[in-house]
């Protein structure tokens, strides 16, 4: 009997619900921790980029429109769908990245988790930040957070599972939709994710996920006039300056997170909106 | 019939400007060296000298502003800190005739509004702000919310003491000290303002005023020793406020231009709509970031809609800012009806059709005729260009989705109207409205609880309300 020959996976993009290669068919390679060779995740180019928009745009008005109910039991959908396949999460982290099996365990339970958290927040954000203003006259006038609308996150470089899903979850939470793009050096989890995301009832293009390089592309996500929004905690300090110049062009809400639980990381990415009404007979 | 008004002015006896002023810093006026003049736009009598902030007057300004923010205000209570706001919100009512006659005089808008809009409501966003000073904790802004330190206020024309009080209030209640820069073309409130501060035994440095123009708001802006930027203007200059402090620890707020949709449905209240919609753009002269400057109009009713609309504007008085009747005053600068009237010519070289009622205006000043421009289309300039001057530009739809649709095409999202008698289409297109402010069968209606500020390129953050303490804090939750 010959050794079984693994059937190893083809990483992809994954935009508008599907699992496109990158139109420029650029790849790059990432090796573990050792130096052994995983994967050959695609290059995402501008153009996957701007294509990833349109997806998200073209979502986002019916994510925002969902009940909150809905979204909060799609994202525990995927906390569901993911619970499942735990030990391939944590097989991969380990292969990638070479800490523990248990290290690699608890960043999935605990990606897990954060997801669930976020799910709970998406019926109660409103209830914390929402208002009813007594204004000095007869109106009625009250105060609501609103999804912001396309929003780009650049994510961690380390703790590829977890920082990733603490970057999508609380954008997504809110009815944003996402344009993630993957850790450079760690992409291979959040592609798996992808998988799971393609599973859980989430609309077409609500995440959008790519595999590049930010020094590449996170300037392309600044200037990008119908993005709104942008989350840049993975980003390299030395390119925070030339990004939020390049945000100006739209006045794009930037922010970047260090705690991962936060309704903060809702709350950035949403918008107060308040509306007046008389009151009278 | 038609009925003839009768002069009503208002007497300037109240006030007494002096021929030149200084700059106000850590409680004393400082002569400034360079000078420009403030004038009145109904008369183009000059008012006032007033000094040209430069470098100096600005480090000048910072360093009092910081010295007062770690001997004094920082030290204050927040229940010390909310007696100077009350006693401010309380000289602002007792002088409130001679701000509201000085604002008509420098800015050119009625005295019917200064007189019942700006200054009530400025001493209104005081006397909120001061309640707030001694109960942070229980804000939402969370425990570890901290002032900035410095906060640079800029502030535009068109509501100059209004504005002021928008920045200077929840500055002051969280605990910042403030250099705030008055409008180039509206400085004297501010320096009025200047002694109210005084008579509250404000500790000096706490407000700081720099008068000047854009270059002085730059050398703000750009000054090492402000933690936080306030902006209110054009998003021409919000953009380079935005580029100039990437990558700086500064924090900024944004309240851009707008321009607002009111969207009339065919089942609105057609008298009540027409009052709305002439408010909404003729409210001081135009000049408002969210002005309703098109009207949106459902196609069955626009005919009808548009001649009573007609009629109305007929009845508009536009004239002498001191007389008790006048509906709609002086354009506040040469400068500004240079740019209202390129926009109209293009507006007629476009192809709409222009509309304004006969009215006589005054030979001297600055003034521009309550004006519509009907068959706009949405790629026309007066329907994407803030005009900021009392031009309508009318498009129309024919389902509500269009309708939502047109008001949304715009990269501004500050306000927007709504008219039907309907309460599930009201709700239904609030949702779809891209715009911080909705206004319901009601418009240009402001409040110091509730939260103003726009969405897309209209700015960041929102002003009054607990959400607008927020812009004045780091370390808050929301951040």
């Amino acid at each position: 009997m010959s050794k079984r020959i693994d059937v190893k996976k083809t990483y992809k993009l994954f935009i508008g619900g599907a699992f496109p290669r990158t139109e420029s068919g650029r790849t790059y390679e990432v090796k573990n921790s050792r130096g052994v060779f995983i994967a050959n995740p695609c290059l995402a180019s501008r153009k996957d980029l701007k294509d990833a928009v349109v997806a998200a745009r073209a979502a986002q008005s019916g994510w925002a429109h969902a009940t909150a109910y809905n979204r909060g039991q799609i994202l525990y959908r995927i906390a569901e769908m993911l619970e499942g396949r735990r030990d391939q999460f944590a097989a991969e982290i380990c292969e990638l990245t070479g800490v523990t099996p248990r290290k690699a365990q608890e960043e999935v339970e605990a990606s897990i988790d954060l997801l669930v958290w976020y799910a709970g927040w998406t019926d109660k954000i409103s209830a914390l930040d929402g208002a009813t203003n007594p204004v000095a006259g007869p109106y009625y006038n009250f105060t609501i957070p609103e999804a912001l609308g396309v929003v780009g996150f650049i994510a961690p470089k380390k703790s590829a599972l977890l920082g990733f899903v603490a970057g999508i979850a609380p954008i997504i939470a809110s009815g944003n939709t996402v344009i993630a793009l993957a850790s450079e050096n760690a992409p291979l989890s959040a592609m798996s994710l992808a998988e799971v995301i393609a599973t859980s009832d989430l609309p077409a293009g609500v995440v959008n996920i790519l595999t590049g390089k930010s020094s590449e592309l996170a300037p392309w996500f600044a200037s990008h006039m119908d993005i709104d929004g942008l989350d840049i905690s993975g980003l390299d300090a030395k390119l925070v300056t030339e990004i939020k110049k390049g945000g100006a062009q739209n006045l794009k809400r930037i922010h970047s997170f260090k705690e991962v639980a936060s309704p903060g990381r809702i709350l950035a990415f949403m918008e107060s909106k308040t509306v007046w009404h008389p009151i009278g007979v | 019939m038609t009925f003839e008004y009768a002069p009503a002015p208002e007497s300037r006896a109240s006030v007494s400007i002096k021929p030149k002023y200084g700059h106000y810093i850590g409680g004393k006026f400082v002569a400034g060296e360079k000078h420009f003049p403030t004038i009145n736009p109904a008369t183009e009598e000059v008012l006032s000298s007033i000094s040209l902030g430069g470098k100096k007057d600005v480090d000048a300004a910072v360093k009092a502003a910081k010295k007062a923010l770690d001997l004094h205000w920082s030290k204050l209570s927040g229940r010390e800190r909310g007696k100077y706001l009350f006693r401010i919100a309380r000289i602002l009512q007792e002088r409130a005739r001679e701000f509201a006659v000085l604002e008509s005089l420098d800015n050119g808008k009625p005295i019917r509004e200064s007189r019942d809009v700006d200054v009530p409501l400025a001493a209104a966003h005081f006397f909120y702000h001061a309640g707030w000073a001694d109960k942070l904790e229980f804000a939402g802004v969370g425990t570890k919310a901290k002032p900035h330190g410095v906060v640079g206020q800029i502030i535009p024309w068109n509501f100059p003491l209004l504005m002021l009080a928008w920045k200077v209030a929840p500055a002051l209640a969280t605990g910042n000290t403030v250099v705030l820069k008055p409008a180039e073309t509206t400085p004297l409130t501010a320096l009025l303002f200047a002694e109210v501060c005084e008579q509250a035994g404000l500790p000096a440095g706490v407000v700081n005023i720099v008068t000047g123009d854009g270059s002085t708001g730059a050398l703000i802006v750009n000054h090492p020793g402000i933690n936080k930027i306030a902006f209110t203007g054009s998003t021409e200059v919000g953009k380079i406020i935005a580029e100039s402090v990437a990558g700086t620890s500064k924090s900024v707020t944004l309240e851009l231009g707008g321009k607002a949709a009111n969207v009339v449905f065919e089942d609105a209240a057609i008298d009540e709509s027409v009052e709305g919609i002439v408010n909404g753009i003729f409210f001081n002269q135009g000049h408002v970031c969210c002005a309703g400057s098109r009207l949106v109009i459902q196609e069955s009713i626009s005919d009808e809609f548009i001649k009573k609309l007609q009629k109305r504007m007929e009845k508009i008085r536009v004239g002498d800012p001191l007389d008790k009747n006048t509906d709609l005053g002086a354009i506040n600068s040469r400068a500004q009806l240079e740019k209202i009237k390129e926009l109209a010519l293009a507006g007629d070289a476009e192809g709409a059709e222009r509309w304004s009622p006969e009215c006589s205006m005054p030979n001297k000043g600055f003034w521009f005729a309550p004006t519509i421009f009907t068959g706009v289309t949405q790629s026309h300039r007066i329907a994407r260009e803030e005009i900021f001057g009392p031009v309508l530009s009318v498009l129309t739809f024919r389902t509500p989705q269009e309708g939502i649709d047109k008001a949304n095409n715009t990269p501004f999202g500050l306000s927007a109207g709504i008219w039907s008698e309907k309460g599930s289409k009201i709700l239904w297109a609030s949702q779809k409205l891209k715009a911080g402010v909705i206004w319901a069968n009601t418009f240009n209606k402001f409040d110091p609880t509730s939260p103003f500020g726009g969405y897309k390129e209209s700015g960041w953050g929102r002003e009054g309300g607990r959400h607008g303490l927020a812009a004045y804090l780091k370390g808050v939750t929301h951040e």
